[in-house]
């Protein structure tokens, strides 16, 4: 098989698409141009913060010189699937976790006192999350989620701020319609974190939720809030199923 | 820290062109943002960007302030003889970012 096939059946195979249910993800209300510039690891800026989790991975944290690799491993073998499976029940924390959470825990226990800087901690992410790309988003079977997941769903429901709008009012009554000249889509967290254009840079689920509270002029919940991932829950659920396409590139 | 992603072809025949993509991680600051505290962000960006095939100068670009973060580059060089590509960034602020590729030719 030539090279060329080979790299368009993997496009072929973790391809972003229309669920059967009628599930879309972002990547299809998207312009062909940008559609190109996440399908093209060459042209996905994305894949800058890949390189560099890359190399984070394997580099020594703190005075005990452990690093991600120390424990975990090759990372192909050992994250592969992880991101599709998270916000996941932490047991030592005692609460559900997203990836960015889990990352800055493990982080902690190398090197307390010290957190990542931003950026260390998005190309983590990247790097990790990019290992499950093109796997379906797999929320656990865990009872202990249930009730989070319940209080998310209750949350996206929710109408807030000076404009009374709940998320389902645009992501689920209104997705596919226009918000201004934008395509408002439905809302699947498929390729965090992103790489989005008006940003000009890669940022979190966490960060995407919040632009939309604030877009509704409502006061946004603490970095820390419980509240985030409970969001993040019913978004994992609702998607399931729907690959992941970590890094993904959004207008 | 700077990175960038250099994709091209690992082996060329001789008198084909090829395709050349380039990506520099770099905020390019426009010097005409304003900042959290108020104060005007200093301009930030990269001037320049060289592309060299064997000390021969194939490409340059003049980058201004309204190039957008991370700027990425798309040129076709022609393949003469198996050497290396050398790619250069200079911008403000002392940014200087150099990467070296090797190119065989057959």
């Amino acid at each position: 098989m030539k090279p060329a096939s080979i790299l368009l059946l993997a496009a072929v195979l973790w391809a972003p698409g229309v669920h059967a249910d009628g599930r879309r993800s972002g990547f299809e209300y998207m312009g062909a141009a940008t559609q190109a510039m996440q399908r093209d690891d060459s042209l996905n800026p994305g894949m800058l913060w890949v390189l560099q989790g890359e190399q984070l991975w394997s580099r020594p944290l703190g005075d005990a010189g452990g690093s991600c690799a120390g424990c975990h491993g090759a990372a192909p073998q050992s994250m592969r699937g992880v991101a599709a499976r998270y916000p996941a029940f932490d047991a030592a924390l005692g609460r559900p976790v997203d990836l960015p959470q889990r990352i800055a825990a493990c982080h902690q226990r190398l090197r307390p006192g010290a957190p990542p800087d931003a950026e260390a901690a998005l190309a983590l992410q990247a790097y990790v999350a990019h290992q499950s790309r093109g796997l379906p988003i797999a929320p656990p079977d865990d009872a202990r989620l249930q009730a989070p997941r319940e209080r998310g769903r209750a949350l996206w429901g929710q109408r807030i701020g000076q404009l009374d709008l709940a998320c389902s009012d645009c992501h689920d009554a209104l997705a596919g319609r226009r918000l201004g000249g934008s395509p408002v889509p439905q809302g699947h967290p498929t390729g965090y974190p992103i790489y989005r254009l008006e940003w000009q840079g890669l940022g979190t689920l966490q960060r995407r939720l919040r632009a939309c509270v604030v877009g509704v002029r409502a006061e946004p919940f603490a970095a820390d809030a419980p509240q985030w991932v409970e969001l993040e829950l019913h978004l994992a659920w609702r998607a399931r199923g729907m690959p992941l396409e970590t890094p993904a590139v959004r207008p | 820290m700077a990175r960038s992603l250099i994709t091209l072809p690992e082996r060329v025949t001789r008198g084909q062109s090829f395709t050349v993509r380039t990506l520099l991680q770099h905020p390019m600051e426009s010097g005409f943002r304003v900042g959290a505290d108020g104060r005007v962000l200093p301009r930030d960006i990269v001037r320049r960007f060289r592309c060299l095939y064997d000390g021969e100068l194939v490409v340059e670009v003049e980058l201004f302030p309204a190039v957008a973060a991370n700027p990425f580059f798309e040129f076709s060089v022609r393949a003469v003889d198996s050497g290396t590509l050398l790619f250069e960034w200079e911008g403000d602020q002392g940014f200087r970012h150099r990467e070296q590729r090797a190119l065989s030719v057959a």
